[in-house]
């Protein structure tokens, strides 16, 4: 029996240089209301997220949009009332820091440590890039991590976001490096 | 296989798209399904739903209106629909579709696009929608103009509408570019010819006479077929 064609998947493209006057709109005070902010709310520790995007010549992007996507302090999705994603530009701050404020996720599970995925989108990147954000804090935790267990010894630092006090309260700094000998683990899902 | 075919999509260096040369990772994606083979009843992240989150209203659809009250803007409006669906065929509903785009003369709402071509003051050229039952999305918009960037000498992109996809879950995510039949500046363009050949027209609007209105506006439309997760993962129970 014929089936049906499998239709083919949409290729993807750069999300170009211009993209915040339609996604991150009210970060850079354009004319348009963001349906997607910077804030994660939902109980839980309140924690800052912050880092750049440096290209393969160490440069930081202006033009960068980070997504994240977490658990709530349970470590559950799918939770009502609880909407564990967001987004950020890095080019509407003079550092060029994307910043997030959201609540520490929860463990997922007892081998699983809690993380974010991060997404990166910018110029220049014709498919977005996944990765994940693991606390150093944690350290017990990330070592049980069943998925942070099976990555290479090298590229595990890549994934760790360091946890400082700042004026805003506790912030971890994740810096992604596209290239370069500190290039960030990515991931295909 | 992880949940994007590749061989739809563009590779992360292209050397004709300078800027992918020193933005696009250069080593290896680390297929984060495949480890979650050990425990896939633990894969919330890949899991999760992101439909029926969002909501929108009927204005945010409508670029040709959603700027300031009473105002027009400039240019030749169309309309531009189609539906979501994942590769399977089935549709994607209660999808998160946003787009935006250049004006009629091929400016931007966007301090960093100087170039030298008027901006509309009515026209902020940003729009937003939900995919209905059936997956379908539609917008009013005005058709934008080509503008010239700095990736060459001479160098201009085709007119195009910049599109974001926020589908079932994480796994669907897709930022993409919709462009227009017969545009002869499709075969110059390197961000368009980084696609594979033959998945290049999956990112080409078909001009739809029935999706035009009389005396009103042209009709484009345009498909968007996201990927997700594989079976493997989505069907293993916890
Ligand atoms: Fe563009």
């Amino acid at each position: 029996m014929p089936s049906k064609p499998i239709p083919s998947q949409t290729p993807s493209q750069t999300i170009g240089p211009f993209f915040a006057q339609g996604l991150t709109a009210a970060q850079s005070d354009y004319p348009f209301d963001s349906i997607i902010d910077n804030t994660i709310s939902g109980p839980g520790q309140v924690v800052h997220i912050q880092g750049r995007v440096f290209d393969g010549e160490g440069k930081a992007a202006d033009d960068a949009m980070i997504e994240i996507w977490q658990a709530d302090c349970n470590g559950q999705y799918d939770q009502e009332n609880f909407c564990g994603y967001a987004r950020c530009g890095t080019g509407y701050r003079d550092d060029l820091h994307f910043s997030f404020k959201t609540i520490k996720p929860g463990n997922c599970g007892v081998d699983q440590a809690p993380y974010i995925t991060v997404i990166v989108f910018m110029r220049g990147l014709m498919t977005h890039a996944f990765t994940r954000l693991y606390f150093d804090d944690e350290a017990e935790a990330n070592a049980r991590d069943f998925i942070f267990q099976q990555l290479p010894e090298d590229r595990k630092t890549s994934l760790i976001a360091m946890g400082i006090e700042g004026e805003e309260g506790l912030t971890y700094v994740f810096d992604i490096h596209m290239q370069g000998a500190d290039e960030t683990l990515f991931f295909d899902i | 296989m992880t949940s994007r075919d590749w061989s739809q999509h563009p590779p992360y260096i292209c050397p004709d798209y300078k800027s992918s040369v020193l933005r696009g990772p250069t080593r290896p994606l680390l297929n984060l399904a495949s480890l979650y083979q050990q425990q896939p009843g633990s894969a919330g992240e890949l899991l999760g739903k992101l439909t029926d989150v969002y909501q929108t209203r009927s204005i945010d659809c409508d670029l040709t209106k959603n700027g300031p009250p009473g105002g027009e803007p400039i240019g030749e409006r169309i309309i531009v629909g189609g539906r979501v669906m994942d590769d399977r065929g089935r549709a994607v509903a209660g999808a998160l579709v946003e787009i935006w785009q250049a004006n009629a003369s091929g400016r931007y709402l966007h301090r960093a696009d100087q170039h030298h071509a008027p901006l509309d003051p009515n026209f902020i050229g940003a729009g937003r929608a939900i995919t209905d039952r059936d997956g379908y999305y539609r917008f009013y918009t005005i058709k934008p103009g080509s503008y010239p960037w700095a990736n060459h000498v001479n160098a201009w992109r085709p007119q195009h509408i910049h599109f974001s996809v926020l589908g079932a879950t994480l796994a669907t995510r897709l930022v993409t570019q919709m462009y227009f039949p017969g545009d002869p500046l499709l075969d110059l363009d390197p961000i368009f010819q980084a696609v594979p050949a033959a998945a290049r027209i999956n990112l080409i609007a078909q001009f739809d006479l029935g999706l035009s209105q009389a005396d009103f506006a042209l009709g484009y439309h345009f498909d968007i077929v996201l990927g997700g997760p594989r079976e493997t993962l989505a069907d293993t129970p916890g």
